[in-house]
């Protein structure tokens, strides 16, 4: 396990390079929008890989509260801090594109900018649930969240939806075409940003799981010895 | 074992009969809401039509916060003397408690309401051009819906370091949709167009965390 890291990584690295050097030099660039349009290669990715995170705490999240998992809760931890974090690129390229192309930073009546927003909220109140729970009771506490939290992706869609969207039509399963080869570089990309998430995950995990250890071995040494210190 | 309904209406008349010696709660809002009716009053100084298009929202984060005030103190006089130890390790059902709850602050926030709104019309020159009778049954929609979710998160928050404060995060950023539908309904019918869409959703919203709450309830509050 611990050699395949260094490996992933020097991998991942790469893909991320080639990714990089195939959105600004080798994509065709767009008729109508010029070179901005290349963000797009940033933002779609990194939306889907929120997406793809926040799905995964979900399932974590349910899977702790079924079978009281600790591996279960830090991965639900994880995906949910990753997650927002590519979230956060999600919402900071959609203005820097809005502005050239819709001559507004913001349209609160966009369907997918609006939901990505009020997604990033309810994931960041789990992190700081998380947070700012005793920590026995945290993992509970933050799945049952979690769950709630993902209850209600569907209606912060549709009440997006009555209002009018300004967005492009979706890439994937829209109405909307794409160039094959403006596709091709879409999905590198969000090749490289999986692996790259996937990538922090573990290494965050590692971590998780070390600092509980150690937060373990504390709380034992504390119980062993009434006069010693907790640090 | 007393049936689960005879646990919910003892808690529930328990909880009203404090609140109605005390009126510790109701008190706090309605002057909450009342200070908000005058602030933006005085920030906005709209016209009657204008008033139709921002009362919606207006009245609605009046409430909301309002709310909070009520739905924050749910939980906290369980806390004293150990109640809700004793209730866990009782054999009574986490849910008739949960529905007590639920009920007593959905009659809370329903009185505040009901005072404030007269208040409100009067303030704003307020003329429906709707159906002024489907404002009754958004108020009661978004009501439930807030303080089911309210009441819910004000449990999980309990467990949490500086409680109070952790309540509004966690409530605000879920109940979006449900704002958005109550803000909406109560424009669209204040302008006279239709808001049936908006009370579906409000209906579906309210279906599924209902259940939701129901459901994850026990885990919370049992939560070690």
């Amino acid at each position: 396990m611990k050699k395949a890291f260094p490996i992933l990584g020097a991998l991942t690295a790469i893909l991320l390079g080639y990714a990089l050097y195939e959105a600004l030099v080798a994509a065709p660039t767009e008729q109508t929008m010029g070179d901005v349009q290349r963000i797009f290669y940033y933002h779609v990715p990194s939306a889907w890989t929120a997406f793809t995170l926040f799905l995964i705490n979900f399932v974590a999240s349910i899977l702790y509260l079924v079978r009281r998992n600790p591996a279960a809760d830090i991965i639900a931890l994880v995906s949910a801090e990753v997650g927002v974090v590519f979230c956060t690129v999600v919402l900071v390229t959609g203005p820097i594109w809005a502005r050239p192309v819709w001559g507004i930073w913001w349209a609160p009546g966009d369907i997918r900018l609006t939901s990505t927003l009020v997604l990033w909220l309810i994931y960041v109140s789990y992190l700081i649930l998380r947070r700012f729970s005793s920590s026995g009771q945290t993992p509970t506490l933050a799945a049952a969240l979690a769950v709630l939290g993902a209850l209600c992706v569907p209606f912060v869609y549709f009440s997006i939806w009555f209002f009018r969207t300004q967005h492009p039509q979706p890439v994937m399963g829209g109405g909307g075409s794409i160039d094959p080869r403006m596709l091709h570089v879409l999905l590198i990309n969000w090749l490289a940003f999986l692996c790259f998430a996937f990538l922090v995950c573990w290494s965050r995990y590692r971590l998780e799981e070390l600092q509980r250890d150690v937060d373990h071995a504390h709380a034992m040494q504390s119980l062993m010895d009434p006069r010693g210190s907790v640090r | 074992m007393t049936a689960p309904t005879g646990i919910t209406r003892a808690t529930l008349l328990k909880d009203l009969r404090l609140e109605w010696r005390s009126k510790d709660a109701i008190n706090s809002m309605l002057f909450f809401s009342l200070l908000v009716v005058v602030v933006f009053r005085f920030s906005f100084d709209p016209t009657a039509e204008e008033s139709r298009e921002i009362a919606g929202g207006l009245v609605w984060v009046a409430f909301l916060f309002a709310a909070v005030v009520a739905l924050n103190q749910t939980w906290a006089r369980e806390i004293r003397n150990q109640v809700l130890d004793a209730y866990r390790v009782s054999p009574a059902p986490a849910n008739s408690l949960f529905i007590a709850k639920t009920l007593g602050n959905f009659i809370l926030v329903t009185v505040l309401e009901a005072l404030m709104t007269p208040l409100f019309i009067v303030f704003y020159q307020l003329r429906s051009l709707g159906p002024a009778w489907q404002l009754l049954v958004v108020a009661v929609l978004g009501t439930w819906a807030l303080v089911v979710n309210g009441t819910f998160f004000a449990a999980m928050s309990l467990r949490t370091r500086s409680r109070e404060i952790m309540l509004p995060l966690l409530l605000f950023p879920i109940s979006i949709p449900a704002i958005l539908a109550m803000v909406q309904a109560t424009t669209s019918i204040l302008t006279g167009e239709g808001a049936r869409v908006w009370m579906a959703l409000l209906v579906s919203y309210d279906l599924v965390f209902t259940t939701g709450c129901l459901l994850l309830f026990e885990t919370v509050l049992n939560a070690e």
